[in-house]
């Protein structure tokens, strides 16, 4: 049957200053099929759409639109030719409604003076209802909860008329109902005709969601496959270039003492409200506890409050059997706790300094380093060098800035930093975000090895996988309680999908190591309710 | 979500990170050429002759040796309040409050020295040194502590210990320390034990004809050092890092266990201690009294010092350098040319404004340039 291109990208090159961004990228997008675009950070995805989208010039490469030669184009032609891009960053304004959001540059006006307000409402109500995007327009965007400003976005795109949209990485953000949900819009999107290009690492989703994929690695495009016919194996070997883990091996757990208690934890939010309330956990020595839950369940407040970066108002947090709630971040740091923060440009390194000087972060005061007030700057490269040379951070330069290195190569810098100098707490929070395959393969085996030595691991992480992959023991965190608690491997991640929506979240005491073959417990949860 | 600037502080480091240090040394030089270029104009605009402006400028800075010393002369006080302003800036703070740190500096300073009346000057020289430095520091880090413990902004709180500074020292000065039967708002004498030497006989006994009038003098020297110990500070002390790790991203530091707020009053300290030490030329090296509203402003221009040097102390030195150029060139064209004295201070504030902008385009135009030079393969494995 003749099939229309939607988009078809040739030779599109782009140079940076140190980097290819995009090497002679062939792209070609069938009118009406969901179009996955899959490869590592730095492969050269982003740009590629940036380069469509008209935000980025390319340097050679034509591009045709519906068979339509683009010439410098800019976003908002793209906009009047039908091409809406969904960014990973949400472009919404928190105070404005949904509907005031929708509308927001081309506002239906009366008189060409006032903002049609209900007019705006009518449309946006359309719009959500025809695709299952229920919505409400009358909602602030700061009251929604990511999954539904995600649709709102869709909806913005929709009602500019798009009919290609481009997603770029859509799912990182959402709980595995949302993602199902999400799925559900993008096919009936499909049905309606429409042309969707999905950015994306995660590779189960591609199969699951994609009619074809387009695999890239380091600015090229390394293989345009049909969905249906290939594995993640396969997929997994195209992105990096070798035969990739996907899962590590793991050996059974040996425990030892208990190395962290935490009783009882409550503390408060900025607002006054409780961000924790009443947490228990322990972990043992040479244990991983997992955390499960949506983001802004009081995980980060959780490792915040135990590494001494937030007050807790009430309950107590022990290491090895030394109180130290409330302690200072550097005496909770010297008593041996490490800690790979959730937001590794945030907290993890100083991006304006060098390598050396971010792998020295934390460890800077120590003997050895420091010398009566001043920076024994040898030591410190020396200390770098070793580091750079154990875990293969890449480009190997001490001196070059860590902002020059990509997102895994800085995770690395941050899980060399914290896993020297034998700790014997060992927090790990989202220790993977946005890092590629290859670095994510490193990070759990590193975390592995810590925890086969014998050190207790706290892991907090939105990727159910990673998740269930390497914990000992899982607990789910909804409304800063631990609402579940499981041993690994007896729980699905249907299941505690459920938990963290809150579903299961009776109120009372965390349900407990519920078998998997035994009654949902969404069901059993909601006994409890009534 | 992580926050959506994060993404953008890579771009930005990548692009200047273009040329790398070629860039950072070519642009202002460039910048400076095209400024004098665009200041011609107006000097054109205003009906005279560009090139005469120019030439008796530059001879007035440099046609003679005595034109070179105040050259070094006026550019030492701008080295000091440079300073001040850009190891704040190490720390993320914005010490505006330079100008009146110099005067509690100086006024401590002039106090001291009066005090200590009998004192040798092996003595007094480093007592009225570290007294500036103290007087400074002391009153920096009252915004210094208000921001860390209450976190109000520095800049409201440095601008009004400006104000304070100035009537404090002013009344004072007035009211209390006078000179007696003098009617200048302005304390005795210092004693000569506590004065710096002047680099005339210096220069003169290596064969350099530097005027005995030429007011240079051994600040010039303690400005050079502190140059040194700024960086040193910075890059070579746990204090350093951890002020620099604070002023980079705070949370980073926050999380590595550093005391923020302990840093940002050390930080503040410091800065305040650079802007005192502008008493060593001031009152030690030229003036020898506390003068009341001596300053006209050398704190302000520390501002601007510190931004044209990019917050480097390096840079500084040769910010503070072309100030002084400027400074100096201004005296001969206001004596030798029909330029209005007021116009001069245009032309010379056109400049600034034009090699601040001007550096900022250049350093953006170079690293474009490198861009397409290079479009090399090499980061690929970076990134």
């Amino acid at each position: 049957m003749p099939e229309k291109i939607a988009v078809e990208m040739r030779g599109v090159t782009k140079r940076y200053p140190r980097v290819l961004a995009c090497d002679g990228v062939d792209l070609s997008v069938r009118q009406g099929e969901i179009h996955a675009i899959i490869g590592e950070n730095g492969a050269g995805k982003s740009t590629l759409m940036k380069i469509l989208y008209g935000m980025v010039r390319p340097d050679e490469g034509s591009i045709k639109l519906n068979g339509k030669p683009l010439i410098g184009h800019s976003a908002s032609d793209s906009i009047k030719l039908g091409l809406g891009m969904v960014h990973q960053h949400f472009m919404l304004i928190d105070p404005f409604t949904v509907a005031e959001n929708v509308v927001l540059g081309i506002e239906p006006t009366k008189a060409g003076l006032f903002i049609d307000g209900r007019a705006a409402r009518e449309r946006v109500e359309r719009l959500s209802t025809e695709y299952g995007l229920a919505l409400d327009p009358d909602e602030r965007i700061e009251n929604l909860s990511v999954g539904l400003e995600q649709r709102a976005e869709i909806v913005k795109v929709l009602y500019r008329g798009a009919d290609i949209l481009i997603l770029d990485e859509p799912t990182g953000v959402l709980t595995p109902q949302e993602v199902t949900e999400l799925f559900v819009v993008l096919r009936a999107l499909r049905e309606s005709g429409r042309t969707i290009i999905f950015i994306t690492h995660k590779l189960n989703e591609v199969i699951e969601l994609a009619d074809r994929v387009t695999v890239m690695r380091d600015g090229s495009v390394t293989g345009v496959v049909s969905a249906a016919e290939t594995t993640p194996e396969e997929l997994a070997t195209m992105m990096v270039g070798r035969d990739v883990l996907l899962r590590v091996e793991r050996q059974e757990a040996t425990l030892g003492e208990p190395v962290l208690t935490v009783s009882k934890l409550s503390a408060l939010g900025r607002k006054g409200t409780h961000v924790l309330e009443n947490v228990d956990l322990e972990i043992r020595s040479g244990e991983i506890l997992g955390i499960a839950g949506v983001q802004g369940n009081g995980q980060t407040e959780l490792v915040d409050a135990i590494t001494g970066l937030h007050a807790t108002s009430s309950g107590s947090v022990t290491l090895s059997g030394t109180d130290i709630t409330n302690l200072k971040p550097r005496a909770i740091r010297d008593l041996g706790v490490a800690h790979v923060p959730e937001d590794r440009l945030e907290r993890g390194i100083v991006p304006d300094f060098s390598v050396a000087e971010n792998l020295l972060l934390g460890h800077h005061h120590r003997a050895g380093y420091s010398h009566r007030g001043l920076i024994n700057v040898a030591k410190m490269e020396e200390h770098a060098r070793t580091l750079i040379a154990e875990h293969d951070i890449r480009p190997a330069d001490p001196s070059i800035s860590a902002a020059h290195l990509s997102g895994g190569n800085q995770q690395k810098l941050i899980v060399a930093r914290e896993f020297d100098g034998a700790p014997t707490l060992l927090i790990a929070s989202q220790p993977t975000r946005g890092v590629d395959i290859g670095a994510i393969e490193f990070v759990h085996t590193s975390i592995l090895k810590k925890r086969d030595a014998g050190v207790a691991v706290l892991l907090v992480s939105a990727e159910l996988s990673e998740i269930m992959t390497l914990s000992d023991r899982i607990a789910v965190m909804y409304g800063g309680r631990i609402v579940a608690e499981f041993e690994g491997g007896t729980v699905s991640e249907e299941e505690l999908g459920r938990y963290m929506t809150g579903a299961g979240d009776s109120g009372d005491e965390p349900v407990r190591n519920r078998p998997l073959d035994d009654n949902s417990p969404g069901q059993a949860a909601a006994g409890g309710e009534a | 979500m992580s926050p959506p600037g994060a993404l953008g502080t890579i771009t930005r480091a990548r692009k200047s990170d273009g040329a790398g240090k070629l860039v950072s040394l070519l642009s202002p030089l460039v910048a400076v050429l095209a400024a004098f270029l665009v200041g011609g104009l107006v000097v054109a605009a205003i009906g005279e002759s560009p090139l005469r402006f120019y030439s008796v400028l530059f001879r007035g800075a440099f046609g003679s040796v005595d034109g070179i010393g105040l050259v070094l002369f006026n550019a030492t006080p701008l080295i000091f309040a440079g300073l001040a302003v850009a190891f704040a800036f190490r720390s993320g703070l914005f010490n505006i409050g330079g100008e009146g740190q110099l005067y509690i500096g100086s006024f401590v300073c002039a106090w001291a020295a009066l005090k200590m009346p009998g004192a040798p000057a092996v003595l007094l020289i480093p007592v009225l040194i570290l007294a500036s430095a103290a007087g400074g520091a002391l009153w920096a880090a009252i915004p210094g502590y208000l921001k860390a413990r209450f976190g109000v902004h520095e800049v409201i709180n440095t601008i009004m210990m400006n104000f304070i500074a100035v009537a404090l020292t002013g009344y004072l000065v007035v009211e209390i320390f006078k000179e007696p039967g003098q009617m200048t708002p302005q304390t005795a004498v210092i004693p000569v034990a506590g004065e710096l030497p002047r680099l005339a006989g210096f220069f003169q006994s290596i064969a350099v004809p530097l005027p005995n009038a030429n007011p240079l003098n051994a600040s010039f020297l303690i400005a050079l050092v502190a140059v040194w110990l700024a960086w040193f500070i910075l890059y070579r002390t746990t204090l350093g890092y951890e002020i620099r790790a604070v002023g980079h991203n705070t949370s980073a530091a926050e999380y590595a266990g550093i005391n923020v707020r302990r840093t940002l009053v050390m930080a503040m300290l410091l800065s305040g201690a650079f802007a005192g030490l502008v008493a060593t030329n001031e009152i030690m090296g030229f003036r020898h009294r506390f003068l009341d509203n001596f300053s006209s402003g050398i704190g302000f221009m520390g501002i601007a010092v510190a931004l044209l040097g990019r917050n480097s102390p390096l840079g500084v030195l040769f910010a503070a350098l072309l100030f002084g150029v400027l400074n100096t060139g201004a005296l001969e064209v206001d004596i030798f040319t029909d330029v209005p004295r007021e116009l001069i201070l245009v032309v010379q504030a056109v400049t600034i404004i034009l090699v601040v902008v001007g550096n900022e385009i250049v350093r953006r135009r170079l690293a474009g340039g490198a861009q397409k030079r290079r479009p090399s393969k090499e980061g690929l494995e970076a990134s």
